[in-house]
């Protein structure tokens, strides 16, 4: 915790004394955290994960005479995410928003030890498609993770096209299902 | 968009702030509700006839402590509720405590005095006018103060729009007292109290509201 703490208010402090490139890395760590953070939260609408991302970093960037340079920093970051976090859930399911209204500061922890590197993610991802069947899982490899083209993953796979579009569209809403479940 | 576009975006300019901004804001809008205040006093309310001899008498500078040391707490309450995650912290407790010495030394000067004269020195005879007035002076402190906050961050908002309610009441009430020849303390304990009161309310009220930022 400490380490997250020292590296991400080091980068703010000279971020904000004018060092630009300290501040994309410390956009892109905390960025990082967000995404992971609230990934756990939306299990239910993952599509408005990178939303949220992209409007707290906004907020932060707003906001950012806030800061007190002596203060702590995570405390600060997770108020702000959380929140955005609340604004969104208000508009969707006041209940939820009152619960997160109520986890306080336990989430905080949560904040700091969410550590979504891109590393991270695609290992939990390759965890999360062991468990869908090679019809679902190869046409979601090949076209969303790699990049192919619908007609190169029918040609490796020996599936016809349509039923690789068939196999992403299915899979990833079982995917999906298999995230909410897991909350 | 991509989150890295978004990033590169932000980061694309000037980033550097002056420290201090919550500070200064905060500072201002104190400033400029007090101004008003003071010029609707000086020019409409007029300053009490006798304040040259008044300021010789120590309920003259009792009166003008007590809401002065409201808006310290206040003033302590709202920069730190100004910020994401911010508290008000120890400033209430300890406001919780003077009030009950104020309440206490209120409730034994009545009961010292003669029997004939309690109802006339918690009354005065400028009850109603001291709570309008307190309140209406506040007004634009706590309009100064609001529009700060909403330049900041806080995220408790009923608490900074209560706490903004605080320091706008108790710089009303300071200047109020310039205008008012009341001069027992439990007047001050029971009327200037209600007029802060009122305010701060207010902002509790309208705080969750109106303080949202995005």
């Amino acid at each position: 915790m400490e380490d997250v703490e020292e590296a991400l208010r080091s980068a703010l402090l000279l971020a904000l004394s004018g060092d630009n490139e300290a501040y994309v890395a410390f956009l892109t760590r905390t960025g990082a955290h967000l995404r992971s953070y609230f990934r756990r939260r939306l299990a239910s609408s993952p599509n408005d994960v990178e939303d949220l991302v992209q409007e707290t970093l906004l907020a932060i960037h707003n906001r950012r005479h806030t800061f007190e340079p002596t203060a702590r920093l995570m405390p600060w970051l997770y108020a702000i995410a959380r929140y955005k976090l609340i604004d969104l859930l208000r508009a969707q399911s006041p209940r939820r928003a009152i619960e997160v209204a109520l986890d306080d500061d336990e989430g905080i922890a949560e904040l700091v030890h969410a550590d979504a590197s891109p590393a991270e993610t695609r290992r939990d991802l390759a965890k999360l498609l062991d468990a869908l069947p090679d019809r679902y899982r190869l046409p979601i490899v090949l076209v969303k993770l790699e990049g192919r083209s619908v007609a190169e993953a029918a040609q490796a796979t020996g599936i016809s096209q349509a039923a690789i579009k068939v196999g992403i569209h299915r899979g990833l809403k079982k995917l999906a299902a298999i995230v909410a479940k897991r909350r | 968009m991509k989150t890295e576009a978004l990033i590169a975006m932000l980061a694309n300019g000037p980033v550097q702030v002056a420290p201090g901004a919550v500070a200064r804001r905060v500072l201002a809008a104190v400033a400029v509700g007090g101004a008003v205040a003071l010029g609707v006093v000086l020019a409409a309310l007029r300053l009490r006839p006798d304040l040259a001899a008044a300021v010789h008498a120590p309920m003259f500078w009792l009166k003008l402590a007590v809401p002065v040391v409201v808006a310290a707490l206040a003033i302590v309450a709202v920069r730190r509720l100004a910020r994401p995650g911010g508290r008000a912290g120890p400033v209430v407790a300890i406001g919780a405590v003077l009030a009950v010495v104020l309440a206490a030394f209120a409730v034994a000067d009545v009961a010292l005095a003669p029997a004939g004269e309690r109802a006339a020195i918690v009354l005065g005879r400028t009850a109603l006018p001291c709570v309008v007035l307190v309140t209406a002076l506040s007004l634009p402190g706590l309009a100064a103060l609001f529009v700060a906050l909403r330049s900041l961050a806080p995220t408790r908002l009923r608490a900074a729009g209560a706490a903004a309610g605080a320091l706008a009441a108790g710089v009303g009430a300071a200047i109020y007292a310039l205008h008012c020849n009341e001069m027992t303390l439990p007047f001050v304990a029971v009327w200037y109290a209600l007029g802060m009161a009122v305010p701060a309310a207010l902002g509790a009220l309208l705080g969750p509201r109106w303080l949202r930022w995005s």
